[in-house]
């Protein structure tokens, strides 16, 4: 009779830090997590990089952090435009807080190839 | 005005019971819980308190008229009935700022929790709290990094950080231990730690230890994408070595190392805090021996404040309980001393046992600790009262896994994931713990099988220490 073991292999993965370990977000809970971040008064900011450089400190913006802007679907649509005008390159939603002069929360909307 | 000397024993409370002194902005209070011996009326206990803490000494001394004692001695300005128990009371002392050395906890502590408390006319006595004037505030170094600077060098951002202790604690080889950081890191955690115990014993050399786990870490990193860390613990016999082994865990290109601040002692520790903020190292720091000091309702020192002295003192992360896991500790008084390591205006708040407004002004924040009987089933509550700024260990919870630690540190992982973005998405997490993991689950084999492990582990016993209140 076959070996047969209850344990299971775990294979490491290459994860981009918060929400790494969870299934891709559907639209709907993208737009919830975006939500989060205007309701705390942070700023939405969008940067982008190709995948060689995702543990370097800074990405590229996406234009300018989003200062001031409330309206859930201009952020998805910046979301969108930045992942057309780099469709290879990770992009990632940050929310900036300006009185911890930190991030409150960051985590990739889009991942490159 | 010049007076004459009078020998003799004098009534402690004609010179230290001032009850209509007014606080100065400058003056360190001290709350204090006074037991006093039967017979002993309360205004002569707390003003003896009040003078074996600051000047004062039995008798009256010739020496004394050689200063401007009304300058320098300490006062009981208030007394309150403690809520619920008739036999003790808390006593308000107020000290003037030039009885301290700038920037010394040390000095402090010995003053405030010296002598006094051997003191016979006292069967018990507890210090409550202490707020500390930004006089003195702005003379400590504090956290050499702080919160906000941890999270940028680690890139952990949304979440609490999420660790775990290597176990067991004792007896693994360097090579061994190492492997068992590898697993961990490599299954998702950001951070492990040497467990308090491991120094550098004859099984395993600290300088053993410090390369294979930086081999480890190192590796770890490389293969996920992800910083990662451990505390490489730096506690040792002397100073010297203390700060040896701390270079070493530099030239390594270590993160973060560790310290165990009331066995080591506060002096060791500010010197570690200070040569950590030199070198850009984030300082992790354990509390072994608290519960000796600040368990029992009646005597000792409650850990609010040793917890404010090593935010003064210097740490990045301390551990501060788990409200649910196998350790002592209340919800309220855990919120009560984690608001004082984190926030820049703590108010007074009886039900949350903060005695005074505390404002910290510009100091740095430090992560509170959550580590110690804790598992996934646990994680909604966890990230309910400690929130974000906080680092979660799962010990057993990683390493008792059936797959063993990858796997362990992915179920906690995905767990606490999924709580965050449960949260965000305005969800009660408390409420709906179940089905949050539940549905985490379906993703995610390894937290399954976390989630039938422990099911029905529950550490249900009664605080020992409660807050004041009337029952």
């Amino acid at each position: 009779m076959p070996f047969q073991s209850t344990v299971g292999d775990y294979q490491t993965v290459a994860t981009l830090e918060t929400f790494g370990f969870l299934p891709p977000m559907t639209q709907d809970e993208i737009y919830d997590q975006i939500a989060y971040i205007i309701a705390q008064g942070w700023s939405p900011v969008i940067e982008h990089v190709h995948p060689t450089g995702s543990m370097q400190t800074y990405w590229s913006y996406w234009k300018l952090p989003f200062f001031g802007e409330k309206d859930l679907n201009v952020v998805v649509s910046e979301l969108e435009a930045c992942h057309r005008a780099y469709p290879d390159h990770h992009v990632r939603m940050v929310g900036y807080d300006a009185y911890t002069q930190s991030q409150g929360t960051a985590f990739v909307v889009f991942e490159g190839r | 005005m010049s007076k004459k000397y009078d020998a003799g024993v004098k009534e402690y409370r004609d010179t230290y019971w001032t009850p209509e002194y007014v606080p100065l902005d400058t003056d360190l209070l001290a709350c204090f819980k006074c037991t006093g011996q039967e017979g002993v009326p309360r205004e002569e206990v707390a003003a003896a308190v009040a003078a074996e803490s600051s000047t004062g000494t039995w008798s009256t001394v010739w020496s004394e008229l050689l200063t401007d004692l009304e300058f320098y001695k300490g006062r009981c300005y208030r007394i309150e009935d403690v809520p619920g128990d008739k036999e003790s009371f808390y006593a308000f002392i107020a000290y003037p700022l030039d009885l301290f050395e700038e920037g010394s906890i040390t000095n402090v502590l010995t003053s405030l929790v010296g002598n006094v408390f051997g003191f016979k006319a006292l069967r018990h006595l507890r210090l409550e709290d202490i707020r500390f004037p930004m006089a003195f505030i702005k003379t400590c170094g504090g956290p050499p990094n702080g919160i906000v600077v941890e999270r940028d060098r680690l890139n952990k951002y949304g979440r609490p950080l999420l660790g775990c202790t290597i176990k067991p604690k004792l007896g693994l080889s360097g090579k061994n231990y190492g492997r068992v950081v590898y697993e961990c890191l490599r299954g998702g955690l950001d951070l492990t730690k040497d467990d308090e115990n491991i120094n550098s014993q004859p099984f395993q050399r600290w300088r053993e230890r410090f390369e294979f786990v930086a081999e480890a870490v190192k590796l770890a990193q490389q293969e996920t994408g992800e910083v990662k860390g451990h505390y490489l613990n730096c506690t040792a016999t002397t100073p010297e070595e203390m700060y040896e082994r701390a270079e070493f865990a530099k030239e390594l290109d270590m993160p973060i190392i560790m310290h165990d601040y009331i066995t080591g002692g506060f002096t060791a520790n500010t010197g570690l805090a200070n040569w950590c903020r030199k070198n850009g190292m984030l300082l992790h720091i354990h509390r072994a021996m608290h519960a000796v000091i600040d368990r029992h309702p009646k005597h000792g020192i409650h850990f609010r404040v040793l917890a404010k002295c090593l935010r003064l003192s210097g740490g990045d992360q301390l551990h501060t309980g788990t409200v649910v896991g196998k350790l002592e500790g209340d919800r309220q008084t855990t919120l009560g001393y984690i608001d004082n390591l984190r926030e820049s205006f703590v108010p007074e708040d009886r039900t949350r046992g903060n005695f005074f407004d505390q404002d910290w002004g510009s100091m740095p924040g430090v992560f509170a600790v959550a580590s110690g009987g804790i598992h996934v089933w646990h994680m909604p509550a966890l990230l309910a009262i400690f929130g974000d700024d906080s680092c979660l260990q799962f010990g057993g919870g990683t390493h008792g896994h059936p797959w063993g630690s990858a796997a362990g540190a992915a179920a906690n992982r995905v767990a606490l994931e999924a709580c965050v973005k449960a949260r965000n998405a305005g969800r009660e997490i408390e409420k709906e713990s179940r089905d949050i993991l539940m549905e985490a689950a379906k993703h995610s084999p390894e937290l399954a099988i976390a989630l039938e492990t422990w099911k029905e582990i529950k550490f249900e016993f009664d605080t020992v220490d409660k807050l004041d209140v009337q029952q």
